[in-house]
């Protein structure tokens, strides 16, 4: 059964359609991409499945359930992670803190306990901290764990926010944009990031990129979407030698 | 200082983290515990009052400095919490009973104008506490019945355990009490999943809701927690004042609370106490030198206001970090003396936020 379901989603801001009528099905385990020229929708359709935006139309499920219109904080508890285009890091905290804060949807503590800081609370934290000790050492930020956000490099925000969506630990990971800002080595090493967290964590992966050679490295089947609408569906190799996809993205006579 | 070598878990969630600090507190606790046997009655009463603007400082720092939200209408809270305890304690009701409820009472109200404002942020959250703050005012100034309108009333001297709290001294030592208590309550939120919740929505609300933080149960319970503990505050600015009336509730001080947490360095509860205690000083400084100022300027009605905007607008220009952020700079330099660099403590450049999704 697949673990994702869109089901001819839309969404409308006033006259504008930015997707129209897009249905797709993501499988348990793989990672699907989604690519596109500037415009396409791809970020609107990660803001529905985050249920940032209300869908105009068209239903989503994940995992049989629908999730078209839940409220967007019970996201993360169902298991859906996601990172931004543009890192969206809370930037006057630690790594550490950055990580615990992915930790929240796991927290279950009364308001009146944590006012008290009761043995309950500290021991809930304690386990918290052990989870996200985990996710440090699986990246491999050891070194920046007290540091603030807003004096880590770039690269290292990058890992960081991924490292905030595992402790999560979703079934499902929504990467948008993984390498934009990064170097070709930082790039590859994003690659391989994704490569371990589907084979060692056993993540399903939706991941919006513009990098062809990065997309080609980490996923099972790609999706291209041009002006809301889906072009090309299918293998990256498939996908990249479609006519239409070649004609959204280069141009030229129509055929 | 030679930090201890870290070997569990548990010690990152202590509140004095070395033997130093847990040292250090414990002497500042000890003088200020004596400091009543030694010093004049004046000292004591300014003391007391310091300590009362350093709760209803942490109160508002755990609102503006941890959570992001401005209010410029805390002074309401604080006059809630002064009538409501007033009244309470004219009812024949005791001390330990009405001022832990007239802080729950503020906090209902903290809820209550925190529900509205939600989907407010920035500017359009300060206007409309601002328009509360007076309505609160208006409010304490016609109901007669309740208040006892413009002339206010007489605050009765209350007793605990048969000890009367009269005088600066009670004051001093209530106040002391509830400041420890208050500082400990903050600190806990701040190490619990709550304090988290509330710097994530600080720092991004977009992301914070997708890591599971519900933004209107979250912003309420600070909006509730902050004028609860200004509400405490309100209860004991009760007996400082001794007398009530509506008058001194207005947007002054909802503005001098807001210097404090600004002045004291936004983020951290150090922070509100420093700016309490440079909010306390400011006039006393003025009132030493001003006949000895030129052309008269002592004299000029409004300079404590006007000085305190001019402190308060140069120190958003240049120490963001407000007098806590000075004294990190300090304690830095003082660690690597000789080896100090100036890039250390240069202010990073930051990229504008993407603002839209906001």
């Amino acid at each position: 059964m697949s673990i994702f379901v869109a089901d001819e989603i839309a969404m409308n801001f006033g006259g504008i359609r930015a997707v129209e009528g897009v249905s797709f099905a993501v499988e348990p385990g793989e990672v699907f991409s989604i690519i596109g020229p500037n415009g396409a929708g791809k970020t609107t359709i990660f803001n529905m499945i985050s249920r940032i935006y209300t869908p105009s139309a068209g239903r989503m499920m994940f995992d049989g359930a629908d999730i078209t219109n839940v409220p967007p904080h019970t996201i993360a508890s169902l298991g859906i992670a996601r990172t931004f285009q543009n890192i969206e890091l809370f930037a006057n905290a630690s790594l550490l803190q950055n990580l615990l804060i992915g930790r929240h949807c796991h927290s279950k503590v009364g308001l009146l306990a944590q006012l008290g800081f009761t043995a309950a609370v500290r021991d809930a934290e304690i386990a918290h901290r052990e989870k996200a000790e985990e996710v440090i050492e699986f990246l491999g930020v050891q070194r920046y764990r007290d540091q603030m956000i807003a004096n880590l490099p770039y690269g290292v925000r990058k890992v960081v926010e991924l490292g905030r969506a595992l402790c999560i630990e979703p079934r499902l990971l929504l990467l948008d944009e993984p390498s934009s800002g990064l170097n070709v080595e930082e790039t590859e090493e994003m690659g391989h990031w994704i490569g371990d967290i589907r084979r060692d964590l056993g993540v399903t992966i939706i991941m919006v990129e513009h990098d062809m050679k990065l997309v080609h490295m980490v996923s099972d089947r790609v999706m291209a979407l041009a002006s809301g609408r889906i072009l090309a569906l299918g293998t990256s190799s498939e996908v990249q030698n479609d006519p239409e996809v070649i004609r959204a993205y280069i141009g030229g006579a129509p055929a | 200082m030679i930090a201890p070598f870290k070997v569990s878990y548990r010690q990152d969630l202590l509140l004095a983290k070395t033997p130093a600090a847990k040292a250090s507190y414990a002497v500042l606790l000890v003088a200020l515990a004596v400091i009543p046997l030694v010093m004049g009655e004046f000292y004591v009463g300014e003391l007391g009052g310091l300590f009362i603007f350093a709760i209803a400082g942490v109160g508002l720092m755990l609102l503006t400095g941890y959570t992001g939200l401005v209010s410029l209408g805390h002074a309401a809270f604080l006059g809630i919490g002064a009538y409501a305890h007033a009244i309470m304690l004219a009812q024949g009701l005791p001390f330990l009973i009405s001022l832990p409820l007239a802080g729950v009472i503020t906090a209902a109200f903290g809820v209550a104008i925190g529900v509205p404002t939600l989907r407010m942020s920035g500017l359009y959250l300060a206007i409309s506490t601002l328009a509360f703050g007076s309505i609160i005012g208006t409010v304490l100034q016609k109901w007669d019945a309740l208040t006892g309108g413009f002339d206010g009333f007489p605050v009765r001297t209350p007793t605990i355990l048969g000890w009367k709290i009269q005088g600066a001294i009670g004051t001093y030592y209530t106040s002391l009490i509830v400041l420890v208590l208050v500082i400990w309550l903050a600190l806990n939120i701040l190490r619990a999943p709550l304090g988290r919740a509330m710097v994530a929505i600080r720092d991004s609300e977009i992301s914070a809701q997708s890591m599971g933080i519900n933004l209107a149960v979250t912003k309420s319970i600070a909006f509730g927690v902050s004028a609860g503990i200004t509400g405490l505050a309100g209860g004991l600015y009760a007996h400082y004042v001794r007398h009530l009336a509506p008058d001194s509730f207005d947007i002054l001080l909802s503005i001098q609370l807001v210097t404090i947490v600004f002045i004291g360095g936004l983020g951290s509860i150090h922070g509100a106490i420093f700016g309490a205690v440079f909010m306390r000083l400011l006039p006393q400084a003025i009132a030493m030198v001003r006949d000895d100022l030129p052309f008269g300027l002592g004299r000029t009605p409004g300079l404590e206001p006007s000085l305190f905007g001019l402190i308060l607008v140069l120190v958003i220009m240049f120490e963001p970090g407000g007098i806590n952020g000075r004294w990190m700079k300090l304690k830095h330099w003082c660690k690597s003396f000789p080896l100090h660099r100036r890039a250390a403590s240069r202010r990073q450049k930051s990229y504008a936020k993407s603002e839209r999704l906001r």
